[in-house]
């Protein structure tokens, strides 16, 4: 009963290959094996966003996906999107903004933004909320993470001229 | 919590993933999305043997116009179906309903197939497909059947399927040039399952409205048509009177359950608000949208 699985994934640009119990979900692999623990815990069922990672480019809930069902997919965590820059801007808005306090949710709030500021154009504050509704602060009363989506939107728009 | 340990398989074609699923029976889970299978796992509300894994089947995935049918693959994903021109144009009500289900990061992932199968009571889907006469395509070792939506959710996360029975599509109409639509939930955050909610359509111009249908979902144990409200409704043009009529009939069609979000009398009032909105909305006399109370 319940043998391990062979995956093999990419995982921000390197591939991993890794036996795991079905059970596992993609947040503890991150975590546990490859020791990426920039992606966070909270609940565990979906509720606090705390756990987002990017699944083949899409933003999803990290101990909601197994990691079985992650093989030969490409996952990216907030290390792989914070080494690679395409966060920089965000993350310093963030901290001129305090949009952190003590930071649990904010790996997940990062990427969960940066979707939504890849689309391009500035999203009004009504649209940011709406996107970041699946993601809980229990520090910031959200107003600051607004702030810094919106900052980094209208700096990104302006860059582009 | 984690979830319990069981094993894994991932067919590679729908007969073998039926083939799998009359092996092992009541041990064996369907994983589509796992947006609320995996959540069930890791409370231990569920523990099975074996997860059967759908991700693989492609053939289950996309969206196709077929005369006045649109074709929906079971393992179509809810971001799939937000961002479809297809179904903005073809079936506006399900494109309505999409912005309130969950988050972007579940819509990633979360299929129709999978949201019908489980059938919460508080889903927008279940009461969408009522809504617009979609019928459930499902699939066993033997065969096809189709069930109309109105006949498929039969209780609380409970439905027609029979065991060794999956989800493969789903099919509805085409909409009508003239229809006209509304949805609308209360909800305490935006994503969060629905205090009430209403999803409705009809035909017609100005007050009369034909071939409406009123689907509530949140109240009581699954999504309901509330017919004899719509059949009120129906019957002549609409006006504060019919309208009032109609409300005082939802005590009947509905039957709201008291739980932590509301009591059950709130519930039937909040219909009865949400009727009104519909009514002003369907008719396009906004008067009717405040009479709130029956
Ligand atoms: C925080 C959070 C908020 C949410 N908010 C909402 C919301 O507001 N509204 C809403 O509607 N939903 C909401 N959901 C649930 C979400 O829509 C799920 O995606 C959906 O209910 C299940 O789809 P799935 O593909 O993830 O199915 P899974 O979780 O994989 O499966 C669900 C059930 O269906 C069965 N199943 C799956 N596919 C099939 C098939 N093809 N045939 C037969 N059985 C099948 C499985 O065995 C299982 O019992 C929310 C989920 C979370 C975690
Ligand atoms: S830990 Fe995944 S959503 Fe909370
Ligand atoms: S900063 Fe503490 S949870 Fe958001």
């Amino acid at each position: 009963m319940t043998a391990t699985v062979s995956i093999t994934l990419t995982v921000n640009g390197e591939t991993v290959r890794a036996e795991v119990p079905p059970r596992m979900h993609l947040a503890d692999f991150l975590r546990e094996r490859l020791a990426l623990t920039g992606t966070h815990i909270g609940c565990e069922h979906g509720v606090c966003g705390a756990c987002t990672v990017r699944l083949d480019g899409e933003i999803v809930r990290g101990c909601l996906v197994l990691a079985v069902q992650a093989n030969g997919m490409s996952v990216e965590t907030v290390e792989g999107a914070s080494d690679s820059g395409e966060l920089q801007d965000l993350q310093d808005a963030f901290r001129e903004r305090n949009a952190l306090q003590c930071g649990y949710c904010t790996p997940g709030m990062l990427l969960t933004a940066q979707e939504l500021l890849a689309k391009g154009g500035v999203p009004d504050r009504e649209t940011i909320r709406e996107h970041m509704s699946g993601n809980y602060c229990r520090c910031t009363g959200y107003q600051a993470i607004v702030d810094a989506v919106e900052t980094t939107a209208r700096n990104r728009a302006a860059a582009r001229g | 919590m984690k979830a319990s340990a069981f094993d894994y398989a991932r067919p590679a074609s729908v007969r073998e993933a039926l083939e799998l699923l009359g092996r092992h029976g009541d041990a064996a889970k369907l994983i589509a999305g796992g947006q609320s299978l995996v959540p069930a796992l890791n409370l231990r509300l569920l523990a099975p043997e074996i997860l059967i894994d759908l991700g693989g089947l492609a053939d289950l995935r996309g969206i196709t116009v077929e005369g006045a049918t649109v074709r929906i693959g079971a393992m179509t994903r809810h971001a799939d179906l937000l961002g479809s021109p297809v179904i903005a144009e073809k079936l506006p009500l399900v494109a309505a309903a999409m912005p309130h289900i969950a988050h972007p990061a579940i819509r990633n992932r979360g299929t129709i197939g999978g949201n019908l199968a489980h059938a919460d009571p508080a889903s927008e889907l279940p009461a969408v497909m009522q809504a617009i006469d979609a019928v459930i395509v499902v699939r066993d070792a033997s065969g096809e059947r189709r069930i109309a939506a109105r006949d498929f959710f039969t209780g609380i996360y409970e439905t027609a399927l029979r065991d060794g029975e999956m989800i493969v599509a789903v099919e509805a109409p085409v909409a009508a040039k003239d229809e006209r639509i509304f949805f609308h939930e209360f909800s305490r955050r935006s994503g969060d399952y629905a205090i009430v909610g209403l999803a409705a359509r009809a035909t017609g111009s100005g007050n009369a409205l034909a071939d409406l249908r009123l689907a509530y979902f949140s109240v009581g144990d699954k999504a309901t048509l509330a017919e004899r409200a719509a059949a009120v409704l129906g019957a002549g043009p609409v006006d504060a009177t019919r309208l009032a009529a109609a409300q005082a009939a939802l005590a009947e069609d509905l039957s709201p359950q008291d739980d932590q979000q509301a009591s059950g009398s709130t519930r039937l009032h909040l219909s009865r608000v949400v009727l009104a909105r519909a009514i002003a909305v369907l008719t396009g006399d906004a008067s009717l949208a405040g009479r709130a109370t029956a």
